[in-house]
């Protein structure tokens, strides 16, 4: 029967990803020289399975080259191979490796051969002058010599096997069976150790055979039918006849009546009947498209818990199908319990449907203790690694996007924070710096901290930096706080040398960018000589969000809550206009400008006068703004719909909702708000806006 | 229905596994390891246990002797899916009273010739 295999390479792809991680959390955690059997056993055991399963799906490179790998972390596991830093280094290596030859394999591209082989040959180097000793394959016991050319012949087999056969679940009949295959068998049951029956043990085997075969076939075939029980049985096999094409005649083979007993022969023929034809079981698996679609894993309990509330949904949902068919007016009691459950079970199923996109940022963080101790042996520095609040859950998609950002404030840590030991030592601090990731939850935001002990931003040289670039005038001065924002500055780097770890002077913007789309803030805490902390705030979760309706003329529009500090009434004698132009609101001694809404969408408000409408005061990116609206509505949770899937982005708006009653209200981009009211010219038009409500709707 | 209780860790190994011998007709009952595997062996007959060696919690010899301690299992034929390479892991294998073993890569047309010879 044939069988795709190609169906189970996706499943095998995934564990194998799984298992490369396994292999590489546990090889950092390995302490040199004297490691835990249990932890090399556990990387052992990832390596095995993917050489098994790369084996069985036909993936012979990958099959190859872990096979080495798992050689050496078998010598390890036996205590045959000290545990050195060049074989976790080169381990490590082969990791990698074996990570981008899977991707490749996955993507359907050809794999580095170039590289394997190289590394591949390190790890065979290593091995042979290794202090390992070489578990060579044994040979297999194919004592045959020379005779595995099958010809024709009669094999003459005596077969007795010992009394504890039947414990190791084989069985004679099997055996007869499989020679059956081979030729003609006939069977001779020798009885003659069979105890009195007093003394018989049922579970015991104590009978023995002699064998006949006559066939075209070789030692070593016969040999293998008793392989699996070679050490259980005393056998012996000899070819009595060369080339017989004569005496094919049973009745004249003296073999056959010699020591026949009473004892029924075991005919094996009736097996025979069981060999029917399987079925070709020939499903044609539906190709994989592609590897983009990503998965994601969840608890059953959790599925288990989704499924319960729907039910719990649809018991609500049929009571009240049933008020509303002969609804009298003293049902609206009922009707209004049902409400209240039908508003608590949504609100269940909605928290349980986000549980399940929620994964904790140790996904993310996992890759840090490899990064971090490569960086550090590259760049000659010591550095520990401290991490915490792994299990700090968020949402999968800002999980993702977050990753690269993360990833690159780490480095520049390491490269830019961190200083070199000799340096650390004359300043007094230990030689060792501690870098520290901390991520834990906060008023319906995650933070994700990362911090080090090292030289803290350099303020004038930063300024020196921004000046010569034109960033910052020659005579302005800058408080300290702005100066370190500097380094987001596009094309900024201090370093003074462009080492390969960073400071190509790309990406501190780019994190700064990213971290932003994701609704998100960063704020640098440093001093000098101590060390730095950037502090990321990043929404939960992209997909819900808690949201203040606002309503301009007929149009709704919701701010998102955690940006919006206070609402208040206007009073006109705090309005200032700068050049006829900006406006702004004194508010306690803060200059905050005013954003128009309805000269920015061009929608007809109740009124223009300020005084007549609500000013909302929200924040974005530490600064402040006004947001001047008719009238303030409810506060609800509004789940976004992305205006880039449905229509276009539209400046000004990050996302679109669906309201209750079926309208479309845009939710507010507070910092695209600020560039567009600075530009002054309303340029996303009236026309955008609704046909981008067209868009979602 | 002859039914086999197959035992890998890998999930890959198990979907191949089972999807072949469903296929051919068997019952399969699976699991993730040995500790899995007893649990769901014990209180049951089955004709045949297929279990893979290198696994967490119980491994597959572990798993053997612990079967053929069970009245149920002190003859079922018990095949331990091995490596090449792994010889001395035959010998501890048959020591804890396995049948047999399938040497890895194997391909299901090799599964399915294996367990015919064992259970028809």
């Amino acid at each position: 029967m044939s069988i795709d295999m190609s169906q189970f390479h996706q499943v095998f792809f995934e564990e194998s990803f799984e298992g490369l991680d396994v292999m590489e959390t546990g090889l950092m955690e390995l302490d040199l020289g004297e490691a835990d059997v249990e932890e090399i056993n556990t990387i052992f055991r990832a390596a095995h399975s993917i050489k098994g399963g790369a084996g069985t799906f036909g993936f012979d490179d990958i099959a190859s080259f872990t096979h080495v790998m798992e050689t050496l972390l078998d010598e390890m596991r036996s205590g045959s191979r000290d545990v050195t830093r060049e074989a976790v280094d080169l381990l490590l290596t082969s990791v990698d490796c074996l990570r981008e030859m899977l991707s490749a394999v996955d993507a359907g591209d050809a794999i580095d051969e170039e590289r394997k082989n190289s590394i591949q040959a390190k790890l065979e180097v290593m091995l042979a002058n290794g202090s390992g000793t070489q578990p060579e394959k044994q040979g297999s016991n194919s004592g045959g010599t020379g005779n595995d050319h099958p010809t024709a012949g009669v094999w003459k087999i005596r077969f007795a096997p010992h009394p504890h056969l039947f414990r190791t679940g084989n069985d004679p009949v099997r055996m007869f069976r499989e020679l059956e295959h081979l030729g003609e068998l006939n069977t001779t049951v020798d009885t003659s150790k069979l105890p009195p029956f007093d003394e018989l043990d049922p579970e015991e085997s104590c009978f023995e055979w002699e064998l006949e075969l006559r066939g075209e076939c070789s030692e070593d075939d016969i040999i293998e039918v008793f392989e699996w029980v070679d050490e259980d049985c005393d056998l012996s096999i000899s070819r009595i006849e060369d080339k017989s094409e004569q005496n094919t005649d049973p009745e004249n083979d003296p073999s056959i009546s010699k020591g026949s007993t009473g004892v029924t022969e075991e005919k094996p023929e009736e097996t025979q009947k069981i060999q029917q034809k399987l079925p070709a079981t020939k499903k044609k698996a539906s190709k994989k498209t592609s590897n983009e679609n990503s998965s994601i894993r969840v608890g059953i309990d959790k599925i288990d818990a989704l499924i319960n509330m729907v039910g719990e949904l649809v018991i609500t949902q049929s009571m009240l199908s049933q008020i509303s068919e002969k609804f009298m007016l003293e049902d609206i009691e009922r009707l209004r319990d049902g409400i209240d459950q039908l508003e608590r079970n949504t609100r269940e199923l909605q928290e349980n449907v986000m549980q399940i996109r929620m994964l904790p940022i140790s996904f993310s963080f996992n890759r840090f203790p490899r990064l971090v101790r490569d960086l550090a042996s590259k760049l000659g520095k010591n550095i520990e690694l401290k991490m915490s609040g792994e299990q700090t859950e968020l949402d999968k998609t800002v999980m993702e996007k977050i990753g690269d950002p993360l990833v690159h404030l780490v480095r520049n840590s390491l490269d830019h924070g961190i200083e070199m030991p000799e340096v650390r030592k004359a300043a007094g601090k230990p030689e060792t710096g501690v870098l520290s990731l901390n991520a834990y939850h906060e008023s319906g935001s995650i933070v994700i901290e990362i911090s080090d002990d090292g030289a803290g931003l350099n303020t004038e040289k930063i300024l020196q930096k921004a000046r010569e670039k034109g960033l910052v005038g020659e005579e302005e001065e800058l408080p300290d706080e702005k100066i370190h924002e500097l380094i987001f500055a596009p094309g900024f780097s201090t370093a003074d040398q462009v080492s390969d770890v960073s400071g190509r002077g790309v990406g501190m913007d780019v994190v700064m960018k990213n971290i932003r789309d994701l609704g998100g803030v960063v704020e640098i805490k440093s001093e000098k000589g101590k060390g730095s902390t950037f502090t990321i705030r990043l929404p939960l979760t992209l997909a819900i969000l808690d949201g203040q309706l606002i309503r301009v003329g007929r149009h709704i529009y919701i701010i998102p809550l955690v940006s919006i500090i206070e609402s208040i009434q206007i009073e006109e004698e705090n309005c200032n206009s700068i050049a006829g132009k900006a406006e702004l609101y004194k508010l306690r001694e803060e200059y905050i400008p005013v954003v128009r809404l309805h000269k920015l969408f061009n929608v007809e408000p109740d009124s223009k006068k300020l005084s007549n409408g609500i000013l909302v005061v929200a924040e974005s990116e530490g600064q402040k703004v006004g947001v001047f609206v008719d009238d303030l509505l409810a506060q609800q949770q509004v789940v976004i719909k992305s205006l880039e899937t449905n229509y276009q982005k539209v400046d000004g708006i990050s996302g679109a909702t669906i309201l209750g009653d079926g309208t479309v209200a845009m939710i507010l981009d507070l910092p695209g708000l600020v560039d567009l009211s600075k530009k002054d010219s309303g340029r996303s038009s009236h026309k955008e806006v609704l046909m981008a409500e067209e868009a979602v709707a | 229905m002859a039914s086999i209780l197959a035992v890998d860790d890998s999930a890959s190994m198990r979907q191949m596994v089972t999807f072949t011998l469903k296929g051919a007709g068997y019952e399969v009952i699976e699991a993730v390891d040995g500790v899995d595997a007893l649990n769901k062996a014990k209180g049951k007959k089955v004709n045949m246990v297929l279990t893979d060696v290198n696994m967490p919690n119980m491994d597959g010899i572990t798993l053997i002797r612990e079967l053929r301690k069970l009245p149920e299992y002190k003859f079922t034929p018990m095949l331990m899916l091995t490596t090449e390479s792994a010889a001395d892991k035959k010998a501890q294998g048959k020591a804890a009273g396995a049948t047999g073993w399938l040497v890895k890569p194997f391909n299901p047309d090799q599964l399915l010739g294996t367990i015919k010879k064992v259970i028809g």
